[in-house]
């Protein structure tokens, strides 16, 4: 049978071999952790919490004004020792509540179910899942209620689970389809019906078979769900590539899932969705693969949310020499990071460590226009097209080119031959667009 | 908080790329023309070996002076000296070293460096540097010479063209290259192996190579079919003269073909319409060269007008 897929794409080398088979190990509980009160896309929260405050596992200790905002709980218990502003994984700084863990790993009281999650309504679900604080865990922690918010005149008829891990070295997601799979179908069964939907689809490349027969075991009773193979190809998981290979639907220019009926999840986020639900327990620890040429033993990690990076790397046996980059995220979309003393937020699913030598770019040259970036261009972009209207800040131009469809995957810079970094242009007409519109708007 | 030891690099995504570089690439392609060479060497021997060495020696002379002059650094890449191999394989075994030479640097300086040097020429710069030296120097250009002993003689499109009265080579003559010709085009089995590398290492696209010869193919068999000609006419047709290196090797060249694969359909189709068009009604017997050089000119309009419709944009307003 042909696999379904999408078209253009890439296929850089997946290294996943270093943890796809390593069991998941519960990261050691730091003695501090380092909450940020913004982990997700919306509003940062304000603290609800004051320096010297004692507080309990799972204790809602940050929240956000605002629908389109997401709490942040504390994932030990202990003691408030500081709230100040650090850097935070995603290039930003943010404001920081730091915990002493007391080593009591005391629950705090409001972590206990809602009610019998076999009577829950939709309304109750997504009050839930606002109250637990969960978000799109594939990366990018979008408030998972507001996903699930009714639209008027929309109607959701498909839930896709996203379990693609597309990404070179993560395994995280893949190791939680093996370990968790009740818990993931349990969770998506929830999410479909606070979205009104009968159909459920889980998404899986062909690089994780194993993963497809524990969910198709998992979901064997669970007659409107159905687990989809898809061809190995990089950016396979991201949403609207997704959606054309499970639908054969493409989402307007400019539009949302929901306009093809489709709403996109991540596989983790629909087993915290599970454990909100039935336990009432938040989104205080996630999967985390740590890998790459750099870190001496690749693993993959349950992590407390506010665990540093540089925990999880000595855990992993530390650093080779000669260590460039750490990556909070893949190698193809993932952050760099400046120092390895940041913490885990919702939206890390790896941590990858880098030697020099896969970091060197080649030389650049000029473009020959071999094409090879509109070949690999998921979004049917030209972007060395783009790259020229950028170099003579022709916006409008680059606009009309529909220069914001792009979905910055990078596929185009993987495939230079002249190792033009397309995507930085690109990424620089995407804010002038964006400038522009915001000007006119007044 | 940032420990003490240096700061880590930060750098926006994405940190892996593919081992694909344009050295890469413009070895693969002298790889590709290797057996083309060899094929050369055997058949037209000492003279063909030194119009090739001229070509590329000149070549990569003029590049450097160019880059030189133009105070840009010096690239590290082969394609100038691709530009005066692939110049050589379009010229006659016999021609005069200094005529090579002189069509090299025209190659190099007005067709390439004149233009914004890598990637900003218009047209194929060896085709130009053919196309210069076959305007300049009529009769040296069109001296043709037998395979192995030199004998002066006509190509077998010349033969067919003008009616001589000499004897047509047989299609295994014509596949294998002993016939007369320029330096690299003869041998269509040594041609054919270069491109199926270069297809197979994914630096060209099927389509240019596929849409040209199968253009010629069908006019070429329709033409057979008219006159009451066999089927060897069309297959006479593909493998005499330059058609396969075209075809294979300068159509194909990235900088001066489309980069939209519908374009590069069209073009394909254009070259092989014009080089039927050439052979049958121009003056010259071949057309090869200019049928390419007209299609470059075209390739901005294919560019612009069969660009594929955005992600999305298809059913936007279903």
């Amino acid at each position: 049978m042909k696999k379904a897929t999408f078209k253009g794409g890439i296929h850089p080398a997946g290294h996943k071999e270093l943890t796809s088979g390593l069991q998941t190990i519960a990261a050691r509980v730091p003695d501090l952790v380092y909450i940020p009160l913004s982990q997700h896309i919306g509003a940062p929260c304000a603290p609800l919490v004051v320096v010297g405050d004692l507080v309990k596992k799972g204790q809602t200790i940050g929240m956000g004004k605002g629908f389109v905002s997401s709490p942040v709980h504390a994932s030990v218990s202990g003691k408030v020792i500081g709230i100040d502003v650090r850097e935070h994984p995603g290039g930003s700084f943010v404001p920081c509540i730091t915990i002493e863990n007391d080593r009591q790993e005391e629950w705090a009281e409001t972590v206990q179910p809602a009610g019998d999650p076999a009577t829950l309504d939709p309304e109750q679900i997504r009050k839930i899942i606002l109250e637990a604080g969960i978000v799109g865990l594939g990366g990018a922690t979008f408030p998972s209620h507001v996903k699930y918010a009714p639209v008027e005149g929309k109607k959701v008829e498909t839930v896709i689970l996203n379990g693609i891990e597309c990404e070179p070295f993560l395994t995280a997601d893949h190791r939680l389809m093996l370990e968790r799979s009740q818990r993931i179908v349990a969770g998506l069964l929830y999410i479909m019906r606070s979205v009104g939907c009968g159909r459920g689809v889980i998404a899986i490349e062909d690089n994780k078979m194993d993963a497809v027969a524990a969910l198709q075991q998992a979901a064997a009773s669970a007659s409107n769900v159905s687990v989809v193979v898809l061809k190995e190809k990089y950016p396979q998981g991201s949403e609207k590539q997704l959606i054309y290979a499970c639908t054969g639907k493409q989402v307007p220019v400019g539009g949302l899932p929901l306009a093809v009926g489709v709403i996109v999840n991540n596989v983790g986020t629909a087993a915290a969705v599970a454990d909100a639900v039935e336990h009432g327990i938040p989104l205080i620890e996630r999967y985390v693969t740590v890998s790459g040429d750099g870190v001496r033993n690749p693993a993959n990690y349950l992590v407390r949310i506010g665990t540093l990076f540089s925990e999880l790397i000595e855990q992993s046996g530390g650093c080779h020499e000669g260590v460039e980059k750490i990556i909070a995220g893949g190698p193809m979309m993932g952050k760099t990071v400046f120092s390895d003393r940041l913490p885990v937020v919702k939206g890390t699913s790896g941590i990858v460590v880098l030697l020099g030598a896969s970091c060197a770019p080649g030389r650049e040259f000029a473009c020959v226009r071999c094409a090879k970036c509109i070949d690999a261009c998921p979004a049917f972009l030209e972007p060395t097209s783009l790259v020229k209207m950028a170099k003579r800040s022709a916006w409008e131009q680059a606009e009309a080119s529909d220069v914001m469809s792009c979905i910055e995957c990078s596929s185009c810079v993987y495939a230079c031959p002249a190792k033009i970094p397309l995507i930085q242009y690109i990424r620089r007409a995407k804010q002038a667009v964006l400038a522009a519109k915001a000007k006119s708007k007044g | 908080m940032t420990s003490q030891k240096d700061l880590l690099t930060v750098t926006s995504a994405p940190h892996v790329q593919s081992a694909d570089s344009i050295p890469n690439a413009m070895r693969d392609v002298l790889m590709a023309l290797a057996p083309a060479l060899l094929a050369a060497l055997y058949f037209f021997r000492l003279p063909a070996l030194l119009v090739v060495l001229t070509c590329m020696v000149s070549a990569w002379l003029a590049e450097l002076a160019c880059l030189k002059v133009m105070k840009k650094e010096p690239t590290g890449e082969w394609s100038a000296v691709i530009t005066g191999l692939l110049l050589a394989f379009c010229l006659p075994p016999a021609l005069p070293l200094w005529m090579a030479a002189l069509g090299s640097v025209f190659a190099i300086v007005i067709a390439k460096h004149l233009f914004g040097g890598l990637g900003h020429n218009v047209f194929n710069p060896s085709l130009i540097g053919r196309a210069f030296l076959l305007a300049s120097f009529p009769v040296a250009m069109t001296s043709w010479s037998t395979p192995l002993d030199g004998v002066s003689t006509a190509t077998p499109l010349g033969i067919m063209k003008e009616a001589t009265g000499q004897a047509l080579p047989s299609l295994d003559q014509l596949f294998f290259g002993s016939v007369s010709g320029s330096i690299g085009e003869t041998s269509t089995l040594a041609l054919l192996l270069g491109g199926a590398y270069l297809l197979y290492r994914k630096h060209i696209d099927w389509r240019i190579p596929g849409t040209f010869l199968g253009t010629v193919f069908i006019l070429t068999s329709a033409v057979a079919a008219v006159k009451g000609l066999g089927i060897w006419y069309p297959f006479f047709n593909l493998c005499a003269g330059g058609l396969i290196l075209g075809a294979f090797f300068m159509a194909t060249d990235w900088v001066t073909s489309p980069v939209t694969k519908r374009g590069r359909i069209l073009f394909g189709i254009g070259c092989g319409l014009l080089v039927v068009l050439i052979r049958l009604k121009g003056g010259y017997p071949e057309g090869v060269a200019y049928s390419i050089l007209l299609m470059n000119m075209v390739t901005p309009l294919l560019d612009r007008y069969t660009k594929a419709p955005v992600f999305g944009r298809v059913q936007s307003h279903a």
